[in-house]
């Protein structure tokens, strides 16, 4: 299982990679296997609030369906133009085009509160498994 | 929690060879058995263009002996086991006495005085203690053998090319729903023509310890032609695309086989009393109160287990298992209607709007369709 260095993680299994104000966010390597085969993404539109913690989208699978919960405060800038399309990116590249939408923080260039660490969410994994 | 209460999950003489091969494993009625091993998708899509194999040694083996052996399942099944002819299977049921499915089976009359009931896995031991009980001084024998075999399906439109090289039988004698004692690759197996998956395709019944060589030989002979492992998750969707109902899901102790539209496995003019004769004679004439319907989702939200059905906004039932299909490319459901909404959806046709799937909250529109969702292209 694939926990990048560069990322920050949630308890929930998303992933979130920060470049100065902007977070893009995606579901991990763990969360794909779990899942299986990902037939459709529900992302939240550009434009929409969404607070950490709360869930804001939904990725359905052959066999179940997850809610996306937002991994900070702040407002959707884009999705994911090629997820509709090829919703099997998630499972293929889920840290690269399988990413799903940008968040522009509230919290700036801040890192946002209450994220995990690839070290703390390999341990989380590890205890789930 | 204690041991006691969850013991731990029981392996089939296949689970090294589902591990080796990378298999995300899951609990399932009590035993290990493979989800998937990849893409299990790309398992479903070669079922039905190639070939899968699967391990269903999970499944439950009881059998039942002895000179009586016939009349005792003619009066602890719904089908007549008595016309069954040695070599062939049948489809049918186990109920209770108020017509509530107990289990979904395959009976096949080995032998004049001998048949092999297959039983799911999780019913196998409430099967088995009621066979025992309904057999009780009609001169027959009841054992469970579930230990006693493995079980391998080969199931595709290239099963019988592939099987017909390790096997000394002509598989076009093998007729759907027979079987043969047989050798498979150097194995003695109970080769049957039967499945899960709506695409031609065998069984082969063996003892635990040849499972894995049998495998192996399937495995090799089927590399060329396309043969894959196939999990748990894609035998549920290929059943569910057959429109097969699963215990649990479509069938349960409050379901008959009527309101699963599966009264032709009730056989009432057969010969002498059975177990839910009566209850089921009435309600094989009456109206029934709720219908097993085929739906197709008109969104990608996939209607699931559970999830409210809707008729003209008012809930009028619940899907039973849905799936996204692979091969019709858009979600798929059996659901429960009552009587009239069913009746209501046939009479406004095909595209008509009212019907929908409350999913998480949304109502997704649906529409109802006949099952099966597929059907294999006849032979040619």
């Amino acid at each position: 299982m694939s926990v990048p260095e560069e990322l920050y993680y949630t308890a929930e299994h998303e992933w979130v990679a920060i470049s100065e104000t902007t977070a893009r966010i995606g579901i991990t390597d763990y969360a794909q296997r779990a899942l299986g085969d990902v037939v459709y993404v529900t992302a939240p539109a550009p434009g929409t609030r969404v607070t950490a913690g709360d869930p804001c989208g939904e990725v359905e699978s052959t066999k179940s369906v997850s809610d996306i919960y937002c991994p900070a405060d702040g407002e959707v800038t884009e999705v994911n133009p090629e997820i509709d399309e090829d919703p099997g990116l998630v499972n293929s590249d889920p840290y690269g085009a399988g990413w799903l939408f940008k968040v522009r923080l509230d919290s700036g260039d801040q890192l946002p509160p209450g994220l995990l660490s690839p070290a703390e969410y390999t341990a989380l994994t590890a205890d789930q498994q | 929690m204690t041991d006691q209460q969850n013991p731990p999950p029981r392996r089939t003489p296949l689970a090294g060879v589902h591990e080796a091969l990378g298999a995300t494993m899951t609990g399932f009625a009590g035993w290990l058995m493979p989800l998937r091993y990849g893409s299990e998708t790309a398992e479903h899509v070669a079922v039905r263009t190639a070939a899968g194999l699967f391990d269903l040694s999970h499944m439950g083996e009881l059998m039942v002996t002895g000179e009586g052996a016939a009349g005792a399942l003619d009066y602890a099944l719904t089908g007549q086991a008595s016309a069954i002819k040695p070599g062939r299977a049948r489809y049918t049921m186990i109920c209770a006495p108020d017509g509530g499915v107990l289990d979904d089976l395959i009976v096949y009359r080995l032998a004049e005085t001998e048949y092999l009931v297959v039983a799911n896995a999780s019913n196998a031991a409430t099967v088995a203690a009621e066979l025992t009980e309904r057999a009780s001084g009609r001169g027959a024998t009841v054992t469970d053998r579930t230990d006693d075999f493995a079980l391998i399906a080969i199931q595709g439109p290239r099963a019988a090319g592939i099987l017909a090289g390790l096997t000394d039988i002509s598989l076009d004698d093998v007729r759907y729903y027979a079987s043969y004692p047989a050798r498979v690759a150097g194995r003695q197996v109970l080769l049957a023509r039967t499945g899960y998956t709506g695409e031609d395709g065998f069984e082969l019944f063996t003892a635990p310890d040849d499972a894995a060589p049998l495998w192996a030989a399937l495995t090799e002979a089927g590399s060329g032609p396309g043969l894959v492992p196939a999990g748990l998750a894609a035998r549920d969707s290929l059943r569910l695309e057959a429109g097969m109902p699963l215990y649990g899901n479509e069938l349960s102790r409050e379901i008959t086989p009527f309101d699963a539209g599966l009264g032709r496995v009730v056989k009432l003019d057969k010969p002498g009393d059975f177990v839910g004769k009566a209850a089921l004679a009435a309600r094989s004439s009456a109206k029934p109160e709720r219908v097993l319907v085929g739906l197709t989702g008109q969104t990608r939200r996939v209607p699931r287990h559970g999830y409210p059905v809707l008729w003209e906004g008012e809930p009028c039932g619940a899907v039973t298992s849905g799936a996204p299909s692979p091969t019709l490319g858009k979600p798929i459901a059996m659901a429960y209607l009552t009587a009239a909404a069913a009746a209501g959806a046939q009479a406004a046709g095909a595209t008509a709007e009212g019907l929908a799937v409350d999913i998480r909250g949304r109502a997704e529109p649906a529409r109802m369709v006949p099952l099966p969702f597929y059907k294999r292209p006849a032979d040619t």
